[in-house]
């Protein structure tokens, strides 16, 4: 069993999220879609509490986070950072942006900057093909981002 | 009512929202409040307009007039000038890039010119918010007759008879589908449109429920009354804020036009829509995983019979369809079976959307009947290729499919001519790649999207596609082996042969597909140890031109690794054991001096 680190506050807002859903087993996926909005990451015991009230196993909810990209078991950091490897975005060159954010944050794919600023991640085509390559940092949308020009939107969240 | 005079309107798809359209949008409303023309002129922000490359896009009514790339400080010249004084913002306007002159109404524009939009046809042309907009095209009025004049068993013949076919991908006949559905019987049915639109590359469902969102609700309730459900669900990616907030609004408003909910136009007839959220998995394409991930659970497929349509969700007879081929219903129903078949070729009707993406001067959003040549859609609608590069070959239907190279540009597309292509429809994603494409990075591009989504339930797809995964690396790296492409070969076609779903029954098709096209590339790099193209890494020499270099040590300054030697004002010669093959010299020289060999 993990440890129960979050606090007491969350625990029962997460309980009323499955509340919400009636407890039922088959909504588990809405459920864990509101509790990582609200958590921002679904730990462990963030799991734990999920199948205790939905009254299936951890390995099944385990299951079902760890098969769909977009839950996460790690904290994004405060500005998350997505890069778009859709196949439009390939082409025009995204894998140099990924790895100049890689050199410049010095953390590969999936993993936050230890100091908790930025969090770096690949996801398949949001929709902006027109801008390729694009690059997400939180909401906000980068189109036609070249190499040179990673070093500019790092600086803009560095100072904030 | 205020009657309008003149309407503007802003493109508010996912692109043109990134270059700022919302901001330019509150620009034109304050101009106009400030200039008191409140009501005379409307602003209103739709759904795509498809030419994503030159967005964000305004257009005028009713003069039709076409402004790309409009920044949002823009917004006071257009009211000043075009709106106040009648004449067009000049600079604003598309430029021919042929004729190099300026076309102002985008029905002369070569992007609109061959296109006929049906499945888009409210997509930049009305507000998504507003209900009133998409009733007073023709909105609900199929779902009126389909209640107050027709039998289920004739909407089901009239679809029938339109010939429409599945446009997620499969190409299966609707009519046919919903009557397979209507006989099962049970207590309760589903319809569930399938809005999980995973392909990279294709965004024509997120764009269709962003700018219409109405017309697939009214197709779900004419299905649901076909094969008699009561409950529609939307299974959407999570990944699409826009076009939840969009559908949800629209939902909500048709339950409070009465047009969902009990009693629909006074009839028996009632039906309700849910939306449940993807998250992520492009297996839940595929329409048994897709259910599963409905339940609550892993998307994993299973074998079918039994088919959704007898035992789906909840192991009731669900009938699932795709965004794009819901969008196409209402309209049949409207203009009749007969109209619709008329449109496109012999055995696929309609009209298909295509996202049109990579080396390509138009990229966007665009629709044309089934039969149209590859040829005009590349080069009179997409503009041809980007930076006057040569066209290399096309990859459509997205990870399924395969590439389609310079003597297929006169095929005209359609399900069943590009599947005897060696690709296929998909669900209409177009990848256009020029000159400088590796094609053996591109199989591996796409191997790498198989291998991270399987969902790992059965091993051809599980462990064949990251065996197929790792040769490619292999022949990237140069250190491929002739054998390999035997075992490429065969291990394809055993993963074809042997996959659970279609996921692994197509995985292998890029792979193919380069091969059959584009073998002497795959010969060139495990020959000669070169990339022809110059984009695999491991095959890469950066040469100094003994000739051309004056000795300026910039690429030696320039150099993170320190492997260029050489004094000032004498040739420079670059340490190949020591070089990461990062580009650095090639950047910095201003002699051309330094070359890929």
């Amino acid at each position: 069993m993990a440890n129960i680190k979050i606090s007491e506050q969350k625990v029962l807002q997460i309980e009323a999220i499955c509340k919400e859903f009636n407890n039922e087993k088959g909504e588990l996926i809405n459920v864990l879609h509101k509790t990582q909005s609200l958590v921002g990451y679904l730990p462990a015991e963030v799991q734990e509490i999920i199948s205790k009230n939905l009254n299936c196993s951890v390995a099944h909810v385990y299951g079902v986070v760890t098969f769909y990209s977009f839950f996460t078991m790690i904290p994004k950091g405060q500005f998350p950072i997505s890069i778009c490897m859709g196949t439009a975005c390939y082409v025009r060159g995204a894998e140099k942006v990924l790895d100049e954010f890689k050199r410049i944050l010095n953390v590969p794919v999936g993993q936050t900057t230890p100091d908790g600023k930025f969090s770096l991640s690949c996801l398949r085509c949001v929709g902006a093909c027109g801008l390729a390559p694009v690059v997400m940092v939180g909401e906000k949308v980068y189109g036609r981002v070249s190499p040179d020009g990673v070093k500019d939107i790092i600086k803009e969240y560095k100072q904030a | 009512m205020t009657q309008f005079k003149m309407h503007l309107l802003v493109c508010g798809g996912t692109g043109c929202r990134a270059s700022e359209s919302e901001k330019l949008f509150h620009n034109l409303k304050h101009e106009i409040l400030e200039k008191g023309l409140e009501n005379e002129v409307q602003v209103i922000t739709t759904g795509c307009f498809g030419f994503c490359e030159k967005g964000p896009i305004v257009k005028v009514m009713p003069d039709n007039t076409f402004y790309t790339q409009v920044k949002p400080e823009d917004a006071m010249e257009i009211i000043a000038e075009h709106v106040i004084k009648g004449r067009q913002v000049h600079r604003l306007l598309y430029v021919n890039p042929e004729t190099e002159k300026h076309v102002a109404d985008s029905k002369h524009m070569g992007f609109y010119r061959k296109q006929l939009r049906i499945a888009l046809r409210n997509c930049g042309f009305i507000d998504p918010e507003n209900i009133e907009e998409y009733i007073s095209r023709d909105g609900y009025a199929a779902l009126a007759k389909c209640l107050t004049e027709m039998t289920p068993a004739q909407v089901i013949e009239e679809m029938k008879k339109s010939g429409l076919r599945g446009r997620g991908g499969g190409g299966f006949p609707t009519g046919l589908k919903w009557e397979i559905t209507s006989k099962s019987q049970s207590d309760q049915k589903y319809v569930v449109c399938n809005a999980d639109e995973g392909d990279p590359g294709a965004f024509m469902d997120r764009s269709i429920l962003e700018g219409d969102p109405h017309s697939v609700i009214e197709a779900m309730a004419i299905c649901g009354y076909c094969i008699g459900a009561s409950k529609g669900i939307v299974y959407i990616r999570a990944e699409y804020p826009l076009a939840v907030e969009r559908l949800k609004i629209a939902m909500k408003q048709s339950v409070e036009f009465g047009l969902l909910g009990k009693n629909i136009f006074g009839t028996d007839f009632g039906f309700e829509i849910d939306i449940r959220y993807g998250a992520g998995a492009f297996v839940c394409g595929e329409e048994t995983a897709l259910i599963h991930s409905m339940e609550g659970l892993r998307g994993e497929p299973t074998i079918k019979p039994p088919f959704p349509s007898v035992s789906g969700y909840l192991e009731k007879p669900t009938n699932v369809n795709n965004v794009e081929t819901f969008a196409n219903v209402p309209v049949i129903i409207n203009k009749g079976a007969e109209w619709f078949a008329s449109i496109g070729s012999e055995k696929s009707k309609g009209t298909k959307v295509f996202a049109l993406a990579g080396k390509i001067n138009n990229v966007g959003l665009i629709e044309v009947p089934m039969g149209t040549t590859l040829r005009d859609i590349i080069f009179e609608i997409g503009g041809g290729i980007k930076d006057g590069k040569k066209f290399k070959a096309v990859q459509t239907g997205g990870p399924s499919g395969g590439c389609l190279t310079e003597k297929h540009l006169d095929i005209k597309i359609d399900f069943d001519s590009l599947t005897a292509a060696g690709s296929m429809m998909g669900s209409g994603g177009m990848i256009v790649l020029d000159e400088d494409d590796c094609m053996v990075s591109i199989a591996k591009f796409y191997l790498d999207f198989t291998v991270e989504e399987s969902c790992g339930k059965c091993a051809p797809c599980r462990i064949g596609n990251k065996r197929l995964n790792e040769m490619l690396e292999k022949i990237c790296d140069g250190k491929g082996t002739m054998k390999d492409l035997d075992l490429l070969r065969n291990l394809s076609h055993v993963i074809k042969d042997t996959s659970l779903c279609g996921l692994g029954q197509t995985s292998p098709n890029p792979v193919l597909s380069t091969m059959d096209n584009f073998y002497d590339e795959y010969l060139a790099h495990i020959v000669d140890h070169k990339c022809p193209s110059g984009q695999c890494k491991a095959l890469l020499q950066y040469v100094i031109e003994a000739e051309n270099c004056v000795g300026c040590t910039a690429c030696a300054r320039n150099c993170p690794v320190n492997a260029i030697a050489g004094e000032r004002k004498g040739v420079h010669v670059i340490d190949q054991s020591t070089c990461i093959k990062c580009g650095a010299c090639l950047e910095k020289c201003k002699f051309n001096a330094v070359f890929i060999k």
